[in-house]
């Protein structure tokens, strides 16, 4: 399960580093959603993988850490509020400048 | 429990949310209720910095749980230090906004203003790494709207940029949290610096890698190059205020740095050892060096503005690199001055901007007032480059002074990079005052706005009391600085429990 974890979260990190260097705004979003789905698996990771564990002390033998839970939960939170926060801030720019490229060189546009 | 030290994070918090509720539309109101927030956060300010001077390090416990399992906040000297410089800031910036009126140009300034204190109060004050890291988050999502406050194209797409830049740095400072707590178990700083030392030889590696990746958010937060490229494009487009607004943000990357370096990862860790300040030191060197080619090649006073910004974030990391109580005490007062300078130029910067036809740096338009502009511009260009009479020198001199062992190497690249920003901010002050082709009357008319200009002659007046009391204050940043490298007082302060 560790090997399908990790290649999991490599490949959606690849994955979204390569649409995060993209130059239109729409895959840059797509890229850095990509890039917090790979850091939350990562963060769940932090406490270890348990498989049938309950993270309560006294229910089973090894229980799950309950820590990295709350702060994915967190993390989660987060960047759902970021992603609509640049969502907002590209569609605005989009509608001004009426193009959706993320350099500033207004020549070219 | 001393119960003001979450004062300045619960304060704003509650001020925003009750502007935004009730306060919606009233510009008179929000400008009243902010200005009398930020009145109390000084008071507090001033009250928490004289607790930590007097009884040392201490922790407040959110829920009364205990460290390391809930969060805690701890008052050091250096947190109490670093909100009374927010809350001083702040104070500035928001009678500036009123005085020019920039908070009248898009909704919400007042509410965003307060939550941004909110959150870099919360990151200067917290003792946990993860609470720094929402800490972190609240500040930027402030600053996001801030940035783009007034709106605009083009300022809308450099705010694009700006999120992005930091939803990637939130990115890696997520993993690196993740690393840190595989590893050692706990996020509480203090606990942290508890445990790390007898940390089993396998997982060394991966605690450098965790160090190496938290360095980097910082970076990222102190425009460290090769992490400085949001820098300009962000402050010179954001509203001249925000920007001044801004100066203290930057800060907190390197006030994160200081922390971390002296509590969790300091030298004589064996895993870490001088890993970080082997890379702190040329990517300091190389930030102070781009500030100034900057300076000199800047094309408008708002970018001008902003690589000074730059180099003084690498004059502060320089100092850092350094790791000895004489070095860290020299860039704590260089922080304190470089923030009012670089806040202190972006505001004359926004004065100018709005006495002058067009932004370029060229000798077409006249700046109306321009005897008045000129002064407050010389003032921030002798604060920004060092010279003397201001603080800006005696900085310099302490942080020279400090890496007197390897003065070969650092003092011509700090002396260099000085000449540098001399000669940008001489040849954008000639062009802007003294060789207007066209005739005076031809220029804008002036604004009048005497509350702008109060602000910041007030500004200039704190660089000047900084200047005088030069000698208590380094001798009271002496202290600090030593308190920062023996950190046995602030790790006592949690009451760590025992996990058997």
């Amino acid at each position: 399960m560790e090997a399908l974890l990790a290649s999991v979260i490599g490949l959606l990190s690849a994955v979204g580093i390569y649409l995060t260097l993209r130059l239109r705004t729409f895959p840059v979003i797509l890229g850095l959603t990509f890039l917090s789905y790979a850091v939350n698996l990562f963060l769940f990771t932090a406490g270890r993988l348990t498989l049938n564990a309950a993270p309560i002390v006294g229910t089973t033998d090894a229980p799950a850490d309950p820590l990295p839970q709350a702060l994915v939960l967190t993390a989660i939170v987060i960047s759902f509020g970021m992603t609509a926060v640049i969502m907002i801030m590209a569609i605005g720019g989009h509608l001004q400048a009426g193009h959706d490229r993320i350099d500033l060189d207004e020549d070219k546009a | 429990m001393n119960h003001w030290i979450i004062a300045p994070v619960v304060l704003p918090a509650f001020v925003a949310a009750f502007m935004v509720l009730t306060m919606r539309g009233h510009l008179e109101l929000q400008r009243i209720a902010s200005l009398a927030a930020i009145v109390a956060l000084n008071a507090i300010a001033v009250g928490l910095l004289w607790s930590a001077t007097a009884h040392g390090p201490e922790a407040y416990f959110l829920g009364d749980w205990p460290a390391p399992f809930g969060i805690s906040l701890v008052l050091d000297r250096l947190s109490a230090m670093m909100v009374a410089l927010l809350a001083f800031v702040a104070l500035i910036t928001t009678l500036y906004a009123i005085g020019s009126g920039w908070d009248a140009k898009g909704a919400h300034f007042h509410p965003l203003l307060q939550f941004l204190l909110m959150g870099v109060g919360g990151a200067f004050l917290t003792g946990d790494a993860f609470n720094l890291f929402v800490f972190f988050e609240v500040l930027l999502i402030a600053s996001y709207g801030l940035m783009i406050h007034g709106g605009g194209a083009r300022r809308t797409r450099a705010g694009i940029q700006y999120v992005a830049f930091n939803l990637v740095g939130s990115s890696l400072f997520l993993i690196a949290l993740a690393l840190l707590y595989g590893v050692t178990g706990t996020l509480n700083m203090a606990d942290l610096a508890a445990k790390l030392p007898s940390l089993p030889e396998g997982d060394a590696a991966l605690l450098r890698v965790a160090a190496v990746m938290m360095i980097l958010v910082f970076a990222i937060k102190g425009a460290l190059v090769p992490l400085q490229f949001w820098l300009p494009g962000t402050y010179a487009n954001a509203p001249g205020v925000v920007a001044a607004l801004f100066a203290i943000m930057t800060k907190v990357g390197a006030y994160a740095t200081l922390r971390f370096v002296t509590l969790v990862f300091p030298t004589d860790l064996p895993a870490t050892g001088t890993l970080i300040p082997a890379f702190l030191l040329p990517a300091a060197l190389v930030t102070l060096a781009i500030g100034a080619l900057g300076i000199l090649g800047a094309t408008t006073l708002p970018r001008l503005a902003a690589f000074a910004a730059i180099a003084s974030m690498g004059t502060a990391f320089l100092a850092i690199a350094h790791m000895s109580p004489q070095a860290t005490s020299a860039a704590l007062f260089y922080i304190l001055h470089s923030t009012l300078a670089t806040a202190l130029i972006f505001l004359v910067s926004d004065l100018v901007s709005r006495r002058r036809a067009h932004l370029r740096l060229d000798v077409a338009s006249p700046v109306a007032q321009n005897g008045l502009v000129a002064a407050l511009f010389l003032a921030a260009a002798v604060a920004v480059a060092g010279m003397p009479p201001l603080s800006g020198f005696i900085g310099k001199l302490l942080i020279l002074d400090a890496w007197r062992d390897q003065a070969f190497a650092i003092w011509p690249a700090v002396l260099a990079s000085s000449f540098l920003m001399l000669l940008g901010l001489s040849r954008a002050g000639s062009l802007l005052f003294w060789k207007p082709s066209e005739p005076a009357e031809t220029a804008e008319p002036a604004p009048h706005e005497p509350l702008a200009l109060t602000a910041a002659f007030a500004l200039l007046a704190m660089i000047v009391a900084l200047t005088l009391a030069a000698g208590p204050v380094t001798g009271w940043l002496d202290g600090t600085a030593a308190s920062l490298h023996d950190p046995a007082a602030y790790i006592a302060a949690n009451r760590l429990e025992v996990v058997p």
